[in-house]
């Protein structure tokens, strides 16, 4: 390949500085996180007294944050693991995008956590009194785990990039040059080098499955390992996991969207690339149906007592508008739009995947509250505002600021490295020559 | 007989003044006017027994309140009590909801106001069937779903059967509140209203005081009156003997006014234990609500 063609394609897809557009962008984010810290520390200072949480409903939206946090991290398996190990080599632009959904979504998945906590400076307690018996302390070494691995397999593609980054001293300034050369100065583009991160990456993308699949499982066991009607079900798992990958590739969408139209990657993050992931997309919302069937059909046709409350609920009751947009909007509205070659266009692609982000959040809201609301013994004995659970505004400025903290974190990402990656696409491009020279 | 009983005390006494003053330059007594020359007796005397087993009478002003006997070590209220295995039984015949128990509960355990770790549910199985209240504590469950979960033992199962929580280890994470299908469980969701002097004490597992901002709270069988060889509160509270304690071993239960042979009474009044079907295998019995002492009758807001 010729040295022109290289160089566009580097200052193509070279980090730029904020625009406009990104600073505003940036400020409203960092505004809503200030928020957001404003509110835990009045938490802090009153107890969770704060939240609209009570001894009935104990867990609320910081718990379904949780859940969806943990979720979307799946994507980073999905995309980088799941394709890479069954050879799909069009994914290449979108493996950085889906690792660092991954990794600030379980930054802030552990960050939510603590902030649900009735006792947050406690935490050492799980390290120095934990017991192996609870799912909590499963979750706490997979969440761990998981982390580690999707950093590495973030960092790792990104040292050839950050060669390439160096040698550009006088457009990074300072600041990003000294990061560059701490994180990246030792590699030297040798081909030993290349062999030990080509075998490393492969053995992490091999690691990751069954450890991504382990977090959503142990999320899904938080509720699952209790009686409480619509937790008590075997389906869990596999119903977290479909879901999970659903509202990651969801996600990536919609991040693919943005990315391409912000810093104009239309050469490399291309319709063809909307096109199958609005595939992927269609087969992860059948699945997560599939899924929705069996968890909430079988149980109806049964109508146990205990049961039978809480799906009403849903189906007809108090939650019933809430449940009926999460289904439309994360599933069917979505499959709709995507089975048809023209939805699976640039921008109603990115519609069906901010669709799917947004009905998947309220799913996860679902799960955790209207369950509450249905004890075995009626509710009594307590006041008024223990029967109804309205978050709070902290609570609502909490989990914004926790979902404006992850955006925050891929933003950076974004302005600091190449979010897609130069050299394998260079590689990619090379391949593609030789094919059509042969 | 009263003069009796006054001739013998007024022997004691005689005999016991002689005694000390045979023995008063060997030992130093410390309620005398030479130990304590601050204290200006007030001429009221008050019968004592003294270390050795004898009574002594003592000038009032001499008394000084001692602190409250500091309870067990955590370490000991982690372990239990040896060779005891606690049972309670709650009679639904004789409940009229009354809720002297939840008041007693909630007064000993200095519990926030508006949360109750005992309620008295108005309880009735289908359309048709007679409606009953049904007062639960913690069922200190022998296969407990909350200590299973707990991230930390913060909460746990002691050898005579007690679930406890450790308010000074709690995270605050709630999951046991989640897998206790009893609903027991209650939360301290603000800092709770406590005296200044009952809020100072060091926590106690066996008393479960004071409860603690951002940890959990429940029922704890009252170990600290156990250990006295007293009742729990909820059962010397209540005026209808609807709550029966004892231990398992020995096989007895007792309301206070009336001890019943555990086994008997189960059998005999066909006892029960709430949602058996979950494998939980409560330490609560309960005996069903039949030939009742009391009409079932709501009152206004229940």
């Amino acid at each position: 390949m010729d040295k022109l063609k290289e160089n566009q394609i580097i200052e193509d897809l070279l980090p730029q500085k904020f625009g406009k557009l990104g600073r505003i962008w940036v400020a409203s984010l960092i505004a809503v996180c200030a928020l957001g810290a404003f509110a835990y520390g009045r938490q802090l200072y009153y107890g969770l007294e704060v939240t609209a949480m009570r001894d009935y409903v104990s867990w609320g939206i910081y718990i379904s944050n949780f859940v969806f946090f943990v979720a979307i991290s799946l994507v980073g398996s999905l995309i980088t693991a799941v394709l890479r190990l069954t050879n799909v080599k069009w994914s290449t632009p979108l493996t950085r995008i889906a690792e660092i959904i991954a990794v600030s979504a379980i930054t802030f998945a552990s960050l939510i956590i603590i902030v649900d906590m009735g006792r947050p400076e406690r935490f050492y307690n799980l390290f120095l009194h934990g017991r192996l018996q609870s799912p909590i302390i499963w979750d706490v070494i997979v969440i761990t785990t998981y982390f580690f691995i999707s950093l590495l397999l973030l960092y790792f593609p990104l040292l050839p990039d950050l060669k390439i980054l160096i040698a550009f001293k006088e457009r990074n300034g300072k600041w990003l040059q000294k990061l560059y050369v701490f994180l990246g100065s030792y590699w030297k583009d040798k081909h030993a080098q290349f062999k030990i991160t080509d075998k490393a990456i492969n053995i992490l993308a091999i690691a990751i499955i069954p450890v991504a699949f382990s977090i959503h499982t142990v999320t899904s066991w938080l509720f699952a390992t209790t009686y409480r009607p619509g937790w008590d079900s075997t389906n869990f798992g596999a119903y977290f996991i479909s879901g999970a990958f659903l509202v990651g590739a969801g996600g990536v969408v919609v991040a693919m969207y943005i990315f391409r139209k912000h810093y104009k990657l239309e050469k490399y993050i291309t319709d063809d690339h909307f096109d199958r992931m609005g595939k992927v997309l269609v087969m992860l919302a059948l699945l997560y149906l599939y899924f929705n069937v069996n968890e909430f059909l079988v149980p109806a046709f049964k109508m146990k007592k205990s049961e039978e409350e809480h799906l009403l609920g849903l189906f007809t009751g108090e939650f019933a508008p809430i449940f009926w947009f999460a289904i439309f909007t994360a599933m069917f509205i979505p499959i709709f739009i995507l089975l048809f070659k023209k939805g699976r266009k640039p921008l109603p692609a990115f519609i069906a995947g901010v669709l799917v982000v947004v009905g998947s959040w309220f799913k996860r809201f679902l799960i955790v509250t209207p369950t509450l609301l249905h004890p075995f013994l009626p509710m009594h004995d307590v006041p008024a505002n223990y029967h109804h659970y309205i978050p709070t505004w902290e609570e609502w400025a909490i989990a914004g600021g926790s979902l404006a903290g992850a955006l925050l974190v891929i933003t950076f990402f974004a302005r600091i490295f190449p979010i897609i990656p130069i050299h394998e696409t260079i590689l990619e491009t090379e391949s593609q020559e030789n094919e059509k020279h042969f | 007989m009263k003069t009796n009983q006054n001739s013998r005390r007024d022997f004691l006494a005689t005999s016991l003044i002689a005694s000390a003053s045979l023995v008063g330059c060997a030992t130093k007594n410390p309620f005398t006017a030479e130990e304590l020359p601050d204290v200006k007796p007030s001429g009221e005397m008050v019968k004592l027994l003294s270390v050795d087993g004898e009574i002594i009478e003592v000038d009032k002003a001499f008394l000084k309140p001692v602190p409250e006997l500091p309870a067990v070590m955590n370490t000991e209220a982690r372990e239990g009590i040896t060779g005891k295995k606690f049972v309670m039984v709650i009679d639904l015949s004789r409940c009229k909801s009354v809720k002297k128990c939840q008041t007693a509960c909630n007064h000993m355990h200095h519990i926030h106001p508006g949360q109750n770790w005992i309620k008295v549910y108005p309880m009735q199985e289908a359309e048709h069937t007679a409606p009953y209240w049904q007062p639960t504590t913690c069922m200190h469950c022998d296969e407990p779903p909350c200590v299973k979960v707990c991230p930390v033992d913060a909460t746990f199962k002691r050898k005579d059967g007690i679930v406890l929580i450790d308010s000074d280890r709690c995270i605050g994470c709630r999951f046991c509140m989640a897998a206790c299908p009893y609903s027991t469980r209650v939360f301290n969701w603000e800092q709770p209203v406590l005296e200044k002097e009952i809020a100072e004490k060091p926590y106690s597992c066996e008393t479960s005081v004071p409860q603690k901002k951002g940890t959990v709270g429940k029922c704890d069988f009252c170990p600290d009156m156990v250990r006295q060889g007293n009742l729990p509160h909820c059962v010397s509270a209540c005026p209808n003997g609807v709550f029966m304690f004892g231990d398992l071993l020995e096989d007895t239960v007792t309301n206070g006014a009336e001890t019943f042979r555990f086994s008997d009474l189960i059998k005999d009044k066909a006892g029960y234990r709430l949602m058996e079907d979950l494998g939980t295998k409560p330490s609560v019995y309960y005996l069903p609500p039949v030939n009742r002492n009391f009409p079932f009758e709501k009152e206004k807001g229940q």
